[in-house]
């Protein structure tokens, strides 16, 4: 697999972006003096009337574009997750989510795989913090093709959205024909009868490398990509676990309130079936290479298959 | 263009006012809680912006051309509900029902709830971005409309209400005025008290506002001068820093911090409104 396209989902952001930018001239970009590592850089390049750099004021960031999306007008607002969910949560709540703003978060450099800038920019709770707005739409994508989609799609639906993008080069896992991203769609990637695999971000990557692990170990596996956290598809995550009677949960985020959760927020009221769930565990992460830290704090194909078989023995 | 180009009729402008601050206390009184004592004291301002200068249209709340008014501290939702009742947005009947389950009058003012409202506030510090936000999309989509914004001396504690600044000078939004309505008391006692926000009209100047400072800001004949300057103002935004007294217009309330956040009970209603009815 050597050969496959790695790509990462902050590039597809800022490439699409000027994409959209070609074809409309009602919106504009607002970043937080990142535009070079948000990939919001592509677009100032292009359309430099059209981007605003607020400087290193992510409060005032998210009011600025609640302000401009009041006036009539869509926008998105980017920085790194941990500022723009999480030091702006409030702001985000309140000016962009209470009255429904077109107000479209591209959040980048989300999760463990940040890497060697640690704990303080590796941010695991922008999930949880973003779903529970009123309103909110989430989307995680997994990989290249999805995270263009996804910007498209946010531009042309009405009301915020959270976009959570990544730093890591990861492999491009939906280059099929019949690929149609639809906002609270959830995909199942390949068919199985012995469990589940609910996955989301780059773990939908790690999710299919499980499978394949556990079709040797004579587990077959059904593996969904659900890159809109909310609102969810209860549909077919629920028929899966029907039919299947065991689910695992995979996302680079906090096991706490997350994809994880949202899947057994479902399950518990519509089909209750046993669920583990792989995350981040209650805990900070730390500095290093992100293939390294992903590994330490088992988001990996192996943690993701290990805890399959645990439900399935 | 503001509507202000005739000259302000003062005597008119005081009796509405007077009919503002006697919704503020209808609503705050039928609530059994709210602020009455900022919104009364912002009653002039409100009055002056929404019946003087600013180009609105109650028939046509969301014109795309409209002057944009957001209150920052959303706490004085009394004062804009009374202002915008009484310009005709929706009817001052409704006002009773402020602070009810169901009611469009929210304790803190939503922008999908209310008529004329330009913008949902209420966390402090929130609002003044949002102006700029406003500002900046005229600048960027060659709108003329001018962004007016109201914020709590107090408010201006938030730090996010400096980031806002230092855009708005650094950006040369003159399109924008931002009025600090200056009554000296929050919550816990006077700001000075509590922490500090002086000198402000040096706060806004180190950040590349031009500042008007009003001696009193309860007095709308010192106020249209102020306006009809930060109208005329190009290259930097405007901060008019306006002294007024909390709680204005009601004596037992005036320069009392105990009404920031409380309303009056029967009897003190039916005071508080025989003294607001003046010569009507």
């Amino acid at each position: 697999m050597a050969d496959v396209k790695k790509v990462a989902t902050r590039q597809s952001y800022g490439e699409e972006l000027v994409e959209l930018g070609k074809e409309h001239d009602d919106f504009v970009v607002l970043d937080a003096d990142l535009a070079a590592a948000t990939k919001t850089g592509l677009f100032k390049a292009a359309f430099p009337d059209r981007h605003v750099d607020c400087g290193i004021a992510e409060q005032d960031l998210m009011g600025i574009a609640a302000g401009i999306a009041a006036a009539g007008h869509t926008v998105f607002a980017s920085s790194f997750a941990m500022f723009a969910a999480g030091r702006a949560f409030e702001q985000v709540r309140n000016s962009i989510g209470y009255p429904h703003l077109n107000v479209k978060i591209g959040a980048t450099h989300a999760g463990l795989s940040v890497g060697e800038d640690g704990a303080t920019h590796q941010c695991c709770e922008d999930i949880a913090l973003m779903r529970t707005i009123p309103g909110m739409t989430v989307i995680v994508p997994s990989d290249d093709v999805e995270a263009r989609a996804a910007t498209r799609a946010a531009y042309e639906m009405d009301g915020p959205v959270y976009l959570r993008f990544c730093r890591l080069a990861t492999p491009v896992v939906n280059d099929r024909p019949d690929y149609d991203f639809k906002v609270g769609k959830a995909y199942v990637l390949r068919e199985g009868t012995d469990v589940t695999i609910v996955a989301c971000g780059l773990m939908v990557e790690q999710a299919l490398e499980a499978a394949r692990q556990l079709e040797a170990s004579g587990v077959s596996a059904e593996v969904i990509n659900a890159p809109t956290v909310k609102p969810l598809d209860a549909e077919t995550i629920v028929a899966s676990a029907r039919k299947t009677g065991r689910v695992v949960t995979a996302e680079e985020h906090s096991v706490i309130g997350g994809l994880g959760s949202a899947v057994c927020d479902v399950l518990s009221e519509q089909h209750p079936v046993p669920v583990r769930k792989v995350g981040v565990e209650d805990t900070f992460g730390e500095s290093g290479p992100a293939v390294e830290v992903l590994k330490k704090y088992g988001l990996t194909a192996e943690h993701v298959a290990e805890a399959a078989l645990s439900l399935v023995k | 263009m503001a509507e202000g180009t005739a000259a302000p009729d003062f005597q008119e402008l005081a009796r509405i006012a007077r009919r503002v601050r006697q919704q503020i206390v209808i609503g705050v009184h039928a609530a059994k809680s709210g602020h009455p004592g900022g919104s009364l004291g912002a009653a002039d301002i409100m009055t002056y912006l929404y019946f003087h200068e600013m180009n609105v249209d109650p028939k046509n709340p969301r014109d795309p051309k409209r002057d944009r008014f957001v209150l920052s501290k959303g706490h004085c939702a009394p004062a804009l509900y009374g202002t915008l009742a009484e310009r005709g947005f929706f009817p001052v009947e409704d006002i009773p029902t402020l602070r009810h389950v169901g009611s469009h009058l929210q304790g803190h003012p939503n922008m999908n709830d209310t008529p004329g409202v330009d913008m949902s506030t209420g966390s402090l510090g929130q609002g003044v971005s949002a102006a700029v936000g406003m500002a900046l999309a005229a600048k960027l989509w060659g709108d003329d409309y001018r962004t007016y914004t109201l914020l709590g001396d107090g408010e201006i504690q938030e730090g996010q209400v400096w980031e806002a600044a230092m855009f708005a000078g650094s950006h040369h939004l003159d399109n924008l005025c931002v009025i600090v309505d200056n009554n000296n008391l929050q919550i816990d006692g006077t700001i000075e008290q509590v922490n500090s926000p002086y000198p402000i009209a040096d706060k806004f100047r180190a950040f590349n506002f031009h500042v008007i400072e009003v001696a009193d800001g309860n007095d709308m004949t010192q106020l249209a001068p102020a306006f009809e300057e930060a109208r005329q103002t190009k290259g930097a935004p405007t901060a008019i820093v306006c002294k007024t007294v909390k709680g204005k217009g009601v004596s037992f309330m005036e320069n009392q911090v105990g009404w920031h956040g409380k309303a009056p009970n029967d009897e003190q209603f039916e005071q508080a409104m025989a003294e607001l009815a003046g010569e009507e």
